[in-house]
């Protein structure tokens, strides 16, 4: 299949688009806010920040339906915010304190909502592909008619436990979305230098998965392409692959010196193809909202993630006893 | 309002860093992802972007400072219009007023006060001189060297060439030796793992960097089913010369996935060499040793210490042999046994019983297999108790090892049981103050050796 443009013109409602935007909004906001408490020593060991990428969640997440699951790598902040979470859970689980969303006990990287469908947060690169379908294995026998978005990263793509999945998930004709948020490097290898094909979309050409390339700075691309997704899925006829091409601003950790692009490379993505910025033009051509609507959302945005913050500050670190809890159900 | 900018933490490990150089002035107007500074941490040198709007009022560490802790205030952030003795300044938005990144008990150096046992011989020749490096360079040296001796020594691995290693243990690498022989892989452990296993027995003698030994365990079975085995499969007619190396156990702060001590599960396997060293002399001599070695060999580093500086002899060919413990410290009333990071604890403990008059005999075994046992149970003849130390988890630890050798070999000298120091029995937790409960310390080594020497 081939690449889809983004979409230009939109016959979008104003209360979605605004809702986009408020939802991407809000991931970046709390990220910019995380990095400042990494800085403040506030959050330890890795913290992987998905600024620039929001459009990929925010669109998906429009697609999805009560009761689909999802989950991602460790780059999942934006997914948790995404599908509901609590921003103060999810900053207080950063910062590895008791109001933490696993009690502070799987920090940034490691972290879970049954409520909300959301399996992890997975800190092996690719490890959750196969477990993804095994989620719409599960929804499959139940007959439930779910989906599960699984995503992963371009650099994950090579793990050979993803085309062991493929086959699988084809074989079984199983409801499961493949997500690959290509975001051209993995640490500090770019794509050309890792994969000898580029369109990571057409790897499951061999197991007879459908694939298709999507614009992933484009939330109304992504939310499109979502939605073929999940109707393919649910009308029975097996996995689905959808490569969302997005970049992320930032470093791949909080400690990455990041000499493997240039500056230039970054500003020109920023300037040019900002999802928030693509969403905010629209609301503004099409008179959805005025500057001053905007701001107004600037503000309530601010105000939920400087809570969140706070939350995060304060509450307790874990009772000593935490420790040794959780281990055997 | 005018607010501080402080120094801040770009590593997982950061407490102090180095304000190399400013790119902003007083009176300089900055926006959001502007880079204000240039800070080398201990891995790298990092570019430090503004994050809040304002214009630079005062510029507080020049740059060129060496050692600025994090949350320093390093330059004050007026916003538009404002003047510097305008406002009170706030700290931007208040700085941390819980622990820092789980900082580690500093640690004395192995080679303090050394009377060296009769039956030691010395690992460099006396009057050696004596050159300050850090595990990181140590390692770097030791692959360049063998990789200048021997052209079918190759590395390869997740970012080791281009980016220099995610540790930067391959600094300088890619250019001395070329892409052929210092191999950026995809991720992809178990495929890049068999591919290494495939050359090895192909003639070549690779070194498989992993990230870290977490990533391993994707490749386990290349390693042990493949490496290991087919030495004794073939009948000896071909085995895998290779080296599989990176960081071992845990870090600061990254969670259960990236923070567990596989020595005793490498050291159970036949036909695999398992390599732990604590100094830079350990880790440079060994490395090399385990480079020439005709089999398989894991090596196990440690991230904590990748920063830290210890003596390395200055020789054109330093390399330390297999299965041959260290006496670091001697002593007369305990035995005090440990490896890699534990040796940190290990000394330390013996420093603070010293002052309380217990004499500890601190050994670094170095190797665990070959484990040099009749060092350790020539020790224990001497001192009659025993205590064993390591950050991995109690059951079927390396330290359950060897107190089942000592209770077999030399049951009659032991004075009282012998008390295996570990990790605790739990997945490592994020929380900082439940990730300093779940590690070994000091102190419950010294509360082991009062209870073997009933004080
Ligand atoms: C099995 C495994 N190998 C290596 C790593 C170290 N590592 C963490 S993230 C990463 C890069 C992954 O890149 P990609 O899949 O493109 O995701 P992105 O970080 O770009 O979101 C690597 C090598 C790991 N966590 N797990
Ligand atoms: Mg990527």
């Amino acid at each position: 299949m081939a690449a889809r443009k983004s979409v230009k013109k939109t016959n979008v409602s104003a209360e979605e688009l605004t809702e986009h935007y408020r939802s991407m909004l809000l991931i970046r906001r709390f990220e910019e806010k995380a990095g400042q408490l990494y800085g403040m020593g506030l959050i330890g060991g890795f913290c992987h920040l998905y600024i620039g990428q929001e459009a990929v969640v925010v669109g998906l997440e429009a697609a999805a339906e009560e009761g689909d699951k999802r989950l991602t790598s460790y780059r999942d902040h934006g997914h948790m915010l995404a599908c509901g979470m609590d921003a103060g859970g999810v900053m207080a689980e950063l910062t590895g304190r008791t109001g933490g969303l696993s009690k502070g006990k799987g920090g940034s990287m490691h972290m879970f909502s049954k409520e909300k469908n959301f399996y992890g947060g997975h800190g092996i690169v690719g490890a959750q592909v196969p477990i993804g379908a095994g989620l719409a294995f599960a929804d499959k026998y139940n007959g439930n008619g779910r989906v599960s978005f699984t995503y992963f990263g371009d650099g994950a793509s090579n793990q050979g436990q993803v085309y062991e999945t493929f086959n699988m998930a084809a074989l079984w004709q199983l409801p499961v979305i493949f997500v690959i948020e290509n975001n051209q490097y993995a640490m500090g290898t770019s794509q050309q230098r890792s994969s000898v094909t580029p369109d990571i979309y057409t790897r499951g050409e061999a197991f007879g998965i459908p694939g298709e390339a999507v614009d992933g700075m484009s939330v109304l691309a992504v939310k499109e392409a979502g939605d073929r997704a999940v109707a393919h899925c649910r009308s029975g006829k097996g996995p689905y692959i959808l490569e969302v091409k997005t970049y992320r601003y930032r470093g791949h950790s909080m400690s990455d010196p990041a000499k493997y692009r240039t500056r230039e490379e970054v500003q020109k993505m920023r300037e040019e193809r900002d999802p928030i910025e693509q969403v905010r033009t629209l609301l503004l051509d099409h008179k959805y909202a005025t500057e001053d609507d905007l701001k107004a959302i600037d503000k309530e945005i601010k105000a939920v993630v400087n809570e969140a913050a706070d939350y995060a500050r304060n509450s307790p670190e874990p009772a000593l006893e935490e420790l040794w809890t959780d281990i055997y159900a | 309002m005018a607010t501080e900018i402080l120094m801040p933490a770009l590593s997982p490990t950061m407490e102090e860093g180095t304000l190399a150089k400013w790119l902003v002035k007083e009176g300089d107007t900055v926006k959001s992802g502007d880079v204000m500074a240039e800070i080398e941490t201990d891995k790298a040198t990092m570019e430090f972007e503004a994050v809040d709007e304002g214009v630079i009022g005062k510029i507080l560490i020049a740059e060129g400072t060496e050692a600025v802790k994090v949350n320093t205030a390093i330059a004050i952030l007026l916003e538009d219009g404002e003047a510097l003795d305008a406002t009170p300044v706030a700290a931007a938005p208040s700085v941390a007023a819980s622990p820092a990144p789980a900082a580690r008990a500093t640690v004395s150096s192995p080679e303090s006060p050394v009377a060296a046992a009769a039956e030691q011989t010395p690992d460099w020749p006396e009057g050696t001189e004596l050159v300050q490096t850090t595990v990181r360079v140590a390692l770097r040296d030791a692959m360049a060297e063998e990789m200048r001796a021997d052209e079918n020594v190759f590395l390869m691995g997740e970012e080791v060439a281009e980016y220099e290693g995610a540790y930067k243990i391959s600094q300088g690498l890619l250019d001395e030796f070329g892409a052929k022989r210092v191999i950026d892989t995809p991720i992809t452990e178990h495929g890049f793992t068999g591919i290494a296993v495939g050359a090895a027995f192909g003639g070549l003698k690779p070194i498989v960097e992993f990230m870290t030994f977490n990533f391993a365990m994707q490749a386990m079975d290349q390693i042990i089913n493949s490496a290991a085995k087919t030495l004794y499969m073939s009948g000896g007619q071909m085995g895998a010369p290779m080296v599989f190396r990176g960081a071992n156990g845990a870090a600061s702060r990254v969670g259960a996935q990236h923070s567990q001590c596989f020595a005793a599960w490498y050291m159970q396997i036949p036909g695999l060499k398992v390599v732990t060293p604590y100094s830079a002399s350990d880790a440079k001599g060994l490395l090399k040793s385990a480079i020439r070695d005709p089999n398989p060999v894991i090596f196990l580093e440690n991230e904590m210490l990748y920063g830290r500086a210890f003596d390395v002899p200055k020789l054109d060919d330093f390399t330390v042999p297999f299965g041959k413990a260290k006496i670091c410290r001697t002593g007369t009333d305990v035995t005090i046994v440990s490896f890699s990071i534990g040796m940190q604890y290990a000394l330390e403990a013996a420093d603070k019983l010293a002052e309380d008059g217990i004499s500890a005999e601190v050994i670094d075994l170095r190797t665990l297999r070959p484990m040099d046992l009749p060092t350790v149970i020539k020790s224990v003849m001497k001192t009659n108790r025993l205590v064993t130390v390591e950050e991995g988890w109690p059951q079927g630890s390396v330290g359950s090892y060897i107190a089942s050798e000592v209770m077999q070999q030399a049951f009659d000298y032991l004075d009282a049981p012998i008390i295996t120091c570990t990790g605790k029995d739990v997945p490592m937790p994020y929380a900082a103050n439940l990730e300093k409960l779940a590690l070994i310390t000091t102190d419950e080594v010294i509360a082991a050796v009062k209870q073997v020497t009933y004080r």
